[in-house]
Formats: structure tokens, sequence, C-alpha cells
């Protein structure tokens, strides 16, 4: 990685004159565009030739990590291995080619592809119908909770505007249902982690009529299995709401349980995360949502076309490989892994509630807290030893959550050495805590300054060079 | 330990309210501030604006949080605090002197529902 | 075991014995029996990878390959090699969103690029990073006005919208609350009345206009931002990315804020998707923006950085009261279009806006001379148009696509059609031969 010879920005590369293309020649005659529909200047772009561009993309690439740099342990993202085989298939050009609006007739490849991924989706989930409009989880997430609320609106049943949540859940779950239009009641979690049936027949008991939905993932962000899901589901059908299962940790349960048998009616599944799409640095996921017979007629239209459908091919070409068979591997698999992590660890670093855990768990920072070594100081360590540092500060239910999520793909070696480094880091932090509290140092940059960057933003270029301007 | 200043009125959400004649000074308590960390923004209303006793009227922004500013009291905003602009870290430095806005007050009787200082300091210490 | 399971049966009983099993099956006590799946899932084996290319390739063979000259928001525009190979860097492509900034300086690096061009091309202030696609988009933006607004939930939209971006406006705003109120079409554009008219019943967030519009027609915005401001609304603009570098921006128009689609840099069609949305503002809206922002910092090394930044706006701190649930961007197609800009530059980004420009008119020309069609509009228009055909249309647009044409989209009384720098004179010339028939 070096930052110092290549940390330019690529306006900093340009040079007029200079081009990384090439065009046909007009052949159209003398098509002048009139200047009255023009910009008055030109937009500022870079000049570059090709090979300036190449690198200087590949030396961005060397400042980051991915799963095939090394172990990511970001829990609730599933970052599994990436197939390469996926990637080649999404690139095939008799599906790259195809315009969206085409008609049937001369697609019937690409619809025969997304009828397999929905009939495997539902076998896999136990539901009867999917759409693959919705882009990314939390889309996924809207599209389900707009859903449930065309099921309700159409049964003239309009004062269901209220869903449950459980305090554990991901920030997406209030978020959507925000912009749904809805409104959150949460319901604490006991002693153990699990949704609190005490506080929930409270609020179903008070609420009842008004309850439209409840949101839950199972395992949970605590990556503890729901016990009750049976009496929940039992509980919210009988008050007339629909039960919605945030597909972002269904990992673990291919092989063990659906969502369906749980007493879940809607859901969304993040092929990015089980079905082995890339992340790409963010995106693009996919968010395809799933519900029991009859709901199919309540989707609503949250996109154009066919999802992203570059995306699902990648999914199939998952699907295809596991088969029935292996599929049903990944997620004893994965539970597997995390339990190991966790067993090995849990003498050093503080694990707020014992037990086996499915795919995930959450340590609450270090055991010995009087070294002043905190959550985000083991994750910059981590990053020193060539790991990428696990999700930190979430769930918000502890102060120093540390939530580890290794995959099914990792081999036991990986895990070791991960354990290793995660215990070395443990010591460290006795013997040399100012070390820990400084990391990283390995890295091509340090620490950076989060509160210059929110007080006095600079998100462009052209702001960049004004405030040099300025000094 | 938070600083909290005698003759204020406290509201559960953590702002104050200081009163002179028909006039509220309106900020975010001391408390508020540490458990914010380094603000960077503050959102602030518009003079004029209409404010409602419990309902929101700004937020205030650290890095790592976002926080709902809540009126008080009822009325209209009659001064916004410039300076919190471009250096909204004088929140940090002294909550109390770099206050937010100031309301003409439309109901005199809704301090009556606001904590007084001894009854916000031991609400404090309950929510820590 | 498997090639993705690494996991070796001696691996496995030492691990088991660590946490204190017997079996994989007993690391599931906690479910139930009653739901737990015993079965068998009812899908094919496993493939090996051979097979599985050739399941590919046999449903890829029975995709009809056609020569396209539709848009309609998704444009067959040319994809420079070098970035599909750029994208495949694995240190891109199989990370996740940029938390970690000390390990994550390669794609906080290009988004701030991104951000950079894309405000560029808009003449706006700001970008985020990224939305999911132009339809979504300009959903966020339309909730964004309303909530920017003081107690305000009507949003005019024009009636020369892109329909398939009003569907999912009209999905938006039934469950937000907003009233969504249509602009009449007056030949082909939005009038200056109408949005005037509209402003002055009161309540009205913002009002959301396409450039070019649904009939390709380059439309003239002189004084709706100022209407907009005079009642206090915001004034979108939802415009086809690749056109910016040659048509006035939304800047220069006054937009507030400037949505649409990045598919038209260079991005496959591939069927729908995956996209890229953008999202740009002015400097005064930076904190009610949606979605991912990256911004400059230093790190404590002294050295320039890039950071995500303005996190307190986002879903997951926020939670509810979040100004939308988006969680990331669409960070690999971020990607895509800073790599396509920085190889085409304003140059090349001219030179494709003239090609498909001279293209679409070489072909409306064409058509026209033929004396079957005639331009629905005498408006100015890009590199797409909308022609009325004086015969049965659907019989015109089947009897292309059996000649592998994809003859543009059939609305209303003939084709709505788009040409990119892709077509060559040859394949304009037989759409036109075979439509004359």
């Amino acid at each position: 990685m070096n930052n110092r010879l290549y940390g330019n920005l690529i306006f900093e590369l340009s040079k007029e004159g200079r081009k990384g293309y090439s065009l046909p020649t007009n052949h159209f005659g003398n098509y002048e565009i009139p200047a009255s529909i023009c910009r008055a200047n030109d937009a500022e772009l870079p000049a570059c030739d090709e090979l300036t561009v190449v690198r200087h993309y590949t030396n961005l690439s060397n400042n980051n990590f991915g799963v095939d740099t090394g172990f990511y342990p970001l829990g609730s993202c599933t970052m599994k291995y990436n197939p390469k085989i996926n990637e080649e298939m999404a690139a095939l050009p008799q599906f790259q080619n195809l315009h969206p609006l085409q008609p049937e007739s001369t697609v019937m490849g690409a619809k025969a592809l997304v009828l397999f991924l929905e009939e495997s989706l539902c076998a896999l989930t136990g539901l009867a119908h999917f759409t693959f409009k919705p882009y990314a989880g939390a889309h996924g997430e809207l599209t389900g909770l707009m859903t449930i609320d065309n099921y309700h609106r159409s049964r003239g049943d309009m004062a269901r505007k209220k869903v449950i949540v459980p305090d554990s859940a991901h920030g997406t779950n209030p978020a959507s249902a925000a912009v749904c239009g809805l409104e959150i009641l949460e319901v604490k979690s006991d002693a153990n982690g699990q949704v609190d049936l005490v506080d929930l027949k409270r609020l179903v008991e008070a609420e009842g009529p008004n309850i439209s939905a409840m949101m839950m993932t199972n395992p949970n962000t605590l990556g503890l299995f729901e016990t009750s899901i049976p009496e929940i589901a039992k509980l919210i059908h009988d008050c007339g709401g629909l039960m919605y299962y945030d597909g972002a940790n269904l990992n673990p349960m291919l092989g063990v349980c659906r969502p369906g048998d749980m007493g879940f009616d809607v859901m969304h599944i993040n092929l990015h995360k089980t079905f082995s799409t890339p992340h790409g640095g963010g995106g693009p996921g996919a968010g395809p949502v799933g519900v029991r017979e009859g709901l199919q007629d309540f989707f609503p239209y949250v996109s154009p076309h066919h999802g992203n459908f570059g995306v699902m091919m990648r999914a199939c070409a998952y699907i295809l490989s596991l088969g029935g068979e292996q599929i049903k591997n990944v997620g004893p698999l994965a539970t597997l892994n995390a339990n190991y992590i966790k067993e090995s660890l849990k003498d050093v670093y503080e694990l707020p509630i014992d037990g086996l855990c499915c795919h995930e768990f959450v340590f609450d920072g270090l055991k010995d807290k009087s070294t002043g070594v905190t959550t985000m100081d083991v994750a910059k360590r981590l990053l020193d030893y060539g790991y990428h540092a696990p999700t930190i500060y979430f769930p918000l239910l502890f102060h120093e959550s540390l939530m580890i999520e290794p995959t099914e793909n990792e081999s036991k070696e990986t895990l070791d050495n991960f354990i290793a480094v995660m215990r070395k880091i443990a010591e460290e932090a006795k013997t040399d805590p100012d070390e820990v509290k400084s990391a990283p140092h390995n890295t091509p940059i340090g620490r950076v300054d989060d509160v210059l960057a929110a007080k006095h933003p600079i998100v462009t270029y052209r702001a960049l060079k004004n405030e040099e301007v300025k000094e | 330990m938070a600083k909290v200043i005698e003759g204020l009125y406290y509201s559960e959400s953590h702002e104050y309210l200081k009163v002179e004649g028909n006039i509220g000074i309106i900020g975010i308590t001391d408390y508020a501030q540490k458990a914010l960390g380094n603000v960077v923004y503050v959102d602030m209303p518009d003079v004029d604006d209409e404010v409602e006793a419990g309902a929101e009227f700004g937020a205030v922004e650290s890095v790592k949080a976002a926080s709902d500013l809540n009126s008080p009291i009822s009325g209209t905003v009659v001064e916004v605090n410039e300076a919190l602009e471009d250096a909204p870290e004088l929140i940090n430095q002294d909550a109390y002197e770099n206050w937010i806005i100031k309301v003409e007050r439309s109901d005199p009787s809704e301090v009556e529902n606001l904590m007084d200082a001894a009854a916000y300091e031991a609400f404090c210490e309950k929510e820590h | 075991m498997y090639k993705y399971f690494p996991q070796t049966e001696d691996d496995l009983k030492v691990m088991l014995q660590k946490i204190g099993v017997a079996s994989l099956d007993e690391l599931y006590t906690e479910v139930p029996e009653s739901i737990r799946f015993r079965g068998d899932y009812q899908m094919p084996h496993a493939a090996s990878e051979l097979e599985v290319r050739q399941v590919f390739e046999k449903l890829g063979n029975e995709n009809k390959q056609l020569t396209c000259f539709a848009g309609m928001g998704v444009y067959d525009h040319y994809t420079p090699s070098v970035i599909p190979n750029l994208l495949q860097r694995s240190e891109f492509l199989t990370s996740y969103t940029p938390y970690q900034a000390e390990i994550s300086q390669g794609t906080l690096h290009y988004i701030f690029e991104y951000q950079s061009m894309m405000a560029e091309l808009t003449g706006m202030d700001i970008s985020n990073a990224s939305m999911y696609d132009g339809t979504t988009a300009c959903a966020e933006a339309m909730m964004m006005a309303v909530a920017a607004g003081k107690k305000v939930n009507k949003v005019l939209v024009t009636g020369c919208m892109n329909p398939l971006t009003y569907e999912v406006l009209k999905t938006y705003a039934l469950h937000q609350n907003i009233e969504i109120e249509v602009l009449p079409i007056r030949d082909g554009t939005t009038s200056l009345n109408d949005v005037k008219v509209a402003l002055s019943q009161g309540g009205v967030a913002g009002v959301i206009v396409q450039q070019p519009n649904v009939y390709g027609i380059v439309e003239d915005f002189t004084g709706f931002a100022e209407a907009c401001h005079e009642q206090k609304a915001l004034f979108i603009m939802d415009s086809v990315a690749a056109d910016l570098a040659v048509l006035k921006t939304p800047g220069e128009w006054g937009a507030d804020i400037a949505v649409g689609d990045g598919q038209s840099l260079g991005i496959p069609m591939q069927f729908g998707g995956p996209y890229v949305g953008y999202m740009c503002c002015t400097e005064k809206l930076i904190r009610k923006m949606p979605g991912r922002i990256v911004g400059m910092t230093k790190d404590n090394r002294g050295q320039r950085a890039f950071v995500l930044t303005l996190q307190a706006r986002e879903q997951h701190i926020r939670r509810q009261k979040a100004t939308s649930n988006i969680c990331s961007n669409q960070s690999l197609m971020a990607l895509f279009v800073t790599i396509y800009l920085s190889l085409m530059g304003k140059e090349g980004l001219k030179e494709v806006a003239q090609l498909s420009y001279a293209a679409a008119h070489y072909l409306c020309d064409e058509l026209l001379k033929t004396g079957r069609f005639t331009l629905a509009f005498d408006k100015p228009f890009f590199n797409e148009f909308y022609v009325k055909y004086d015969g049965d249309a659907n019989a015109l647009y089947n009897r292309l696509i059996d000649a592998g044409i994809m003859g543009g989209v059939r609305l209303e009384e003939g084709l709505l059609l788009a040409v990119t720098e892709k077509r060559t004179k040859e394949e304009i010339d037989n759409l036109v031969k075979i439509a004359a028939l």
C-alpha cells in the first residue's frame, strides 16, 4: 500500500490535451447541438491517458481490504467468499446487452433465471412468492412493509400503523418503518437477550388493533435464536398483525429452519449476504421480498424493471453450484465457526450472554476493563495484524459491543490465527496499552479526524481547491 | 459531574429554560453536551417560527449522535444564536452561556411542567 | 467436503469438542423441534463449475440479441474495456461499506472523486455517494423536499415525466402521505404558467421536472426556480447524466436538488440493473440529504484522508428519525461511473453527446423522409424522440423485433426512439428500410 506515492486525486493527475478514450467517426453529417440548450462552461473533469487511469485505480484498490485480502469478521454483514464463477456468468454478453423493456419473447433465458431464483428462494424460506424489484436490504424492508401496509389498507383496516421492533434491531428497521409512514413501538430485550414476552404482551394488549406488523430478525442481532418465536408469531397474528422477517441474519438458518415455518409472513433476503454476491464497497446488492400465498397481490412498485438483475445472476450461480444438499451445510458450518471463536476467546473478552450462538455473537469489550483499552482500540489494533475489524458499538444493548461473524468459508487455521491475535491484543492491553490505543500503525493512514470532517464538510475537489486558495 | 444552575427550568429531554420577563432563553444542558460529545452542527429554526412545548424545533449533531431539540415552552422565536452556525463547539465550552434560541412566551404557566435544578439533578442521577 | 467449505472431518471433531457439543445438529438445540427443517429442499443437485457455465450459456442463447434503439431511461452507450477490468479488482469488489477508514481509503477516495465529478456534471455544490437508481433517487428527492419544508406535503410533478419514474414516486408518496399533483402537458413540455398557478394554491414542498423529458425534448425551465423559491418550494430536476456534459445544468437552471440515473455513463443495460442513482444539492441542503457522504479530513499523522461524514443523519444513528432508510450506496457502480468519467473527460463526454445527437437527428430525418412518420412535437430534442406512425404501430414494432431490431419503446401513437454513439449508419439505414415497408 502506498498512500504517499499514489495518494493523488485523479483531478491532480489531469493535464489538458490528454485523453483516455477513442470513439467512432461521425458519419451523420452536420448536426450541431444548438447553443441555446447548452451549458455555459464545461464540467471540470480530468483529462488523463488510459494507463494513468488504470494505474490510479489499481493503486487505490491497494489501499482497500476485501474478503479476498483477508479475514473479514464484520458482524451482521455476512462477508462470505464471493465465487469467481458468479462474476464470469454475470458478465455474459447474452445477458448484459438486454434492454429491460425488451419484449418477453426475446428475453426467455433471463426470465428463466428469475423463475429459477424465485423457486429456489421459496424452497429455502418456506414462502410462496418473491418480488425482485428491491435493490438492497433496506429497500427490501421498505418494500415488505409497504406490502403489509397495502394488505391492511385493502381490508379497510386503516388504523394499523404501528410496527413492533425489538430494541436490539438493526437501525434500518425503525428507519424503514418511518419511511413507510409507520410508527415504532419498541419491545424490550430480556436478560437473555431475547424479546421480552411480558413486554410484548403488554404492547399487544394496549395496541392490538393498531398493530401492523412485528419486525424481527431470527437469530437476533446478538446471534441468539429467539426460542419463543412460535409464541411471538401467534401473539401478533391473533391481534391481526403480520410477522416481518429481516433476512439480514438468514445465513445460519440455511439447512436448519425456514422463516415461513417460524411463522413469518413477509421477509426480505440480502442476496449480497446469504447468497454470496459481492458487497462491492457498499453496493450494489439486492433485497428480494418473499411473502406467503395471497400477499403477492400487495407488492408495491418500488423500481421500474427486474431489480438488480446482475446481482440476481450471481445468486443463481451460487445456488446452482451448491445445490440442495450443499446449501444445507451453510448454516451449521457458519454457526460452528462462530461458536468456536466465542469459546476460544470468552475467557479474555466479556461475553454478556453465555450459551450457544448462531452465526455471530457479541462481546462487551475486553474482560479486563482496568486497562482503559476500548472496543474501538481493539478494532483498530486488528487492522495492524491484517484483519478487518468486527462490527463495533452495535447492538446498542452493551456499551462496548464487538460483534463477530466469521461465515462458513473460513478454515480452522484462519480462525486459530485470528483467535491468537485477539488474545495477543488482550495481552497488549495490559502490557502496552498505549500501543493499542494509538493503533493502527501499519495501515496507509492513521486514525482520522471525524470532527474536522463533520464540522467543516469538504466533499468535492472544487471545495478542496477553494480551501487551498483560502489557506 | 455535569453542571446544573440554580434558577433555571429543565426538561426531561435535557433542555434548559432561562426566564427573562416574557422571553425564554433555551439551550441544552451541560449533561446533554457531555453525553453528545463534540458538537459539530446545530440545526436552528428561523426567527418568527412558532415553537410548541414538547415539540421539536431543531437538532444538535455530534459525530456519533444527533439529538432533537424539544422546546420546553410554546411561543415565537425572536432570536437564534448565530454564533453557533460557525462555532457549534461553543456548546461544549459552556452550554449555559451559549444558548440556542430566544422565544417570546405565549403561556407563562408552562414552566410549572418543568423541573427545577434540584429535581433535574436527581433526574440525571437516575438516567446515568 | 465442498470447495467453499474448508473444515475437514478432523477439524470438525476438534471444533465441536471445544464448543462442547457432539454434532453440528446439537449447535441448534435452541431451535424448537416443531419448526426445524428436516426435509430436502426442492432444488437441483450441486452443479460442477462446468455445468454451471453450461446452464448459463444455454439460457443466454435463449435470449435474442437485438440492435437497440430503445431508451426511456436506459441507454445503450459504449463501455470502455478498462472499466469491467478494474471493477473486478477484488479489493474493491469484495469489500464492504468503508467503516474502517484506515483500510478503506481506496473506496473512500474514489467516492470523493465520484462526488466531485457528479457535482461538476450537474453544476451543483454537493453530491452524495450515490443511490440505487434514478427512479428511487427521484423519490428520495421528493421526500427530502417534504422533510425540508415546513408542514407542507404537496409535490408538483411534470406530466412529461417518464411513467416508470412516476410510478415509483406514487408508491413512496402513498405511504408517506405526500400529495402529488401532475402538471398538464403543453405541447410536449411543462408550462411555467401551470407551475405558478399550482404554486399559488400554497402547501407545495417541491416541483419535479425531467430533462430531457419523456418525449426526449429538452425543456426550457426559465423562471421555474424563481417561481418555486418565491413560494419556498424546492426545484428538483431529474436528468440523464450523460446529457449533462452538454446541456444547461440543473445548477444553471437554479435547481435545489438534481437527481437522475448514471446508467447512461457507459453502464451496461443488463436487463435493468445494477445502475446507479445520483443526487446532488445546494450547500444549504447538505444536512437534509439522504445517503452516504464522503468528506476530506486529516489523519493523526497529518496526511490527507477521506472518511464517511455527516453520519448523524443516517439510519444507524437516527433510526426512525433518519432522513431516509438508505444504508449504503451503489458503490461499485459509482466506481464504474468515476472511471468512465476519468477516461472520457469533458471532451470525450461531449463527443459522445454530439455523436448521439447527430445519429438521432439523422434517424429522425430519414424516418420523416419515408412519409410515414411525423415528429410528435416541434421542440428541440437530444438523442431520443417520439414519432407518430401512420399505420399499425404494434405491427411495425413487431416487424422490427423480427428483424433483430428493438425499434424503441412503443408510446401512444408511435415509437420513442433513442440513438447512441454505438449505432452505425448501416444499422440506422436498415431500421429505416424496414420501417418504410
